[in-house]
């Protein structure tokens, strides 16, 4: 109805974002009704949205019209933040943020890079950054989940890996069991998405493809190219991470540093 | 300091973690065969040190030396082996009480065969309970198998951790008899950490008191905890 009236795309867009956000304020005021109070939560998140993607688009807008060497400067700036929050959820082990960005860097990296060289990710600017982004923030959870169930199962085992060093075991012995279900807990969504693809949930890739006007059958088989790849890039991050946060877990003289609290 | 060499001498050992002394200069020399109670009040200090012994943390200052050689010269795993440690709880790993007795000498590349596993499990009075799974142990059982797990790598010093704190009394008595039996019988050198002076004057010839991580007194078990 509003393209009717509005020719101009960008102020066609700032009029559907007034009305999703009339939409998003109406449902406040109705919680309001029921005594749940989130209306400055739920402003101030919508007011800082709006301005965060806005300057994104922005941002995107001057990368994409720019040389190639700026694209891989983003995906390369894009891996170091990624590694910063991944390794906030690993407070508390060592050198995480190190850990963090050469799993991102090794799986996300080979991943677009062997990709890009294959010409299954387009070199354009306008292909490249938006599906290494998703790339590269799959493998951010992924390592972050991954180093955060590795902590958990080595807090939680603490005895049976003191029992197994004492016994006169290499480290990595002791937590090959830790390794593997930091790993494999850190792919549970990465292979639901796999699973679901198509049936539970249509991606935004596709979605974005199919509302900009491309063949529906080919945006599905390019969705499923980026989900395949998304698996490979999060599960070489997992391996990679949790490997190198094993060495990190123990000194060098081979004593468990991941130690809650000081025995007797 | 006297010049004869002893199975494990420290000297000034020390551990703090922020600022809290755990251990703090203990000087001790244990001759071969000796069994020493470690007593004392409940606090940081004897566990920290028999960790230290195993080196399964690191001294902040001192030296421990293993017949006269300074153990920081000694590979971590080789140590390990020589030093043995059973700690308060068993730990068992998941699987059957063989493939836990087995677990020591096969990380230096050691497979026991099926009579040494018996041999072992005879030892702590387990014969036939090698297929057992580990889960359906009770608590003294459990804690014989960490004793014949320990026992598996042949250590020449036996480092006991409260071994029988968390067992109920009867099997208390038990597995102390059983740890006695076995020092005995092998005559080991063993440190036995124990809150209980009864059972320090029962299974050792010394004792070492320490307080608030320091030591405060050393000698025959009679003379230092009385008769």
């Amino acid at each position: 109805m509003f393209d009717q009236f509005f020719q101009e795309p960008r102020i066609l867009g700032i009029v559907q974002a007034a009305v999703a956000a009339a939409l998003a304020l109406g449902v406040v005021i109705l919680a309001r009704y029921r005594e749940i109070h989130v209306e400055k939560d739920a402003a101030i998140a919508l007011v800082r949205g709006a301005v965060q993607v806005v300057a994104v688009g922005s941002v995107l807008l001057l990368l994409l019209q720019g040389p190639q060497w700026l694209g891989i400067l983003t995906l390369l700036a894009m891996m170091v933040a990624a590694a910063t929050i991944a390794a906030r959820r690993a407070k508390g082990l060592p050198n995480a943020f190190w850990v963090s960005l050469l799993g991102i860097g090794f799986g996300a990296g080979l991943v677009i890079v062997s990709m890009t060289w294959l010409g299954v990710i387009d070199a354009a600017l306008n292909s490249l950054i938006p599906v290494g982004s998703m790339l590269i923030a799959n493998a951010m959870n992924s390592s972050a989940l991954a180093l955060d169930r590795f902590r958990g199962e080595v807090e939680s085992h603490v005895g049976q890996i003191e029992a197994a060093l004492a016994l006169g075991a290499e480290p990595k012995n002791t937590v090959t069991p830790y390794v593997q279900a930091a790993v494999q807990s850190s792919l549970i969504p990465r292979i639901d998405s796999l699973r679901s693809l198509g049936i539970v949930w249509i991606p935004g890739l596709m979605a974005g493809m199919v509302l900009s006007g491309e063949d529906p059958v080919y945006a599905a088989i390019y969705q499923f190219v980026v989900i395949a790849m998304i698996f490979a890039a999060a599960g070489l991050t997992s391996v990679v991470s949790t490997l190198l946060i094993r060495s990190q877990a123990f000194s060098p003289v081979q004593q468990l540093r991941l130690r809650p609290g000081l025995g007797e | 300091m006297s010049s004869e060499v002893h199975l494990l001498r420290t000297e000034n050992l020390s551990h703090r973690v922020d600022g809290t002394s755990l251990v703090d200069r203990v000087s001790v020399e244990i001759p071969a065969g000796d069994v020493v109670a470690v007593v004392g009040p409940s606090g940081p200090g004897k566990s920290s040190f028999l960790r230290l012994l195993n080196r399964l943390d690191e001294p902040t200052g001192g030296m421990v030396f293993l017949e006269g050689v300074d153990y920081r010269e000694i590979p971590p795993q080789e140590l390990r082996r020589r030093v043995g440690m059973v700690m308060q709880s068993p730990y068992l790993f998941p699987g059957t009480v063989a493939d836990n007795l087995r677990f020591g000498p096969r990380q230096r590349g050691k497979d026991l065969s099926r009579e040494d596993i018996e041999q072992l499990l005879a030892r702590v009075n387990l014969s036939g309970y090698a297929d057992r799974d580990v889960g359906k142990l009770s608590g003294g059982e459990a804690q014989r198998v960490s004793l014949a797990r320990t026992l598996a790598n042949e250590p020449e010093i036996l480092l006991l951790d409260e071994p029988t704190s968390s067992l109920d009394e009867n099997t208390q008595q038990d597995v102390e008899q059983l740890i006695c039996d076995i020092i005995r019988d092998g005559g080991l050198t063993a440190l036995i950490v124990t809150h209980d002076k009864d059972q320090a004057r029962r299974v050792a010839q010394q004792a070492m008191v320490m307080e608030s991580g320091r030591m405060v007194d050393l000698g025959p078990v009679k003379e230092v905890l009385g008769v």
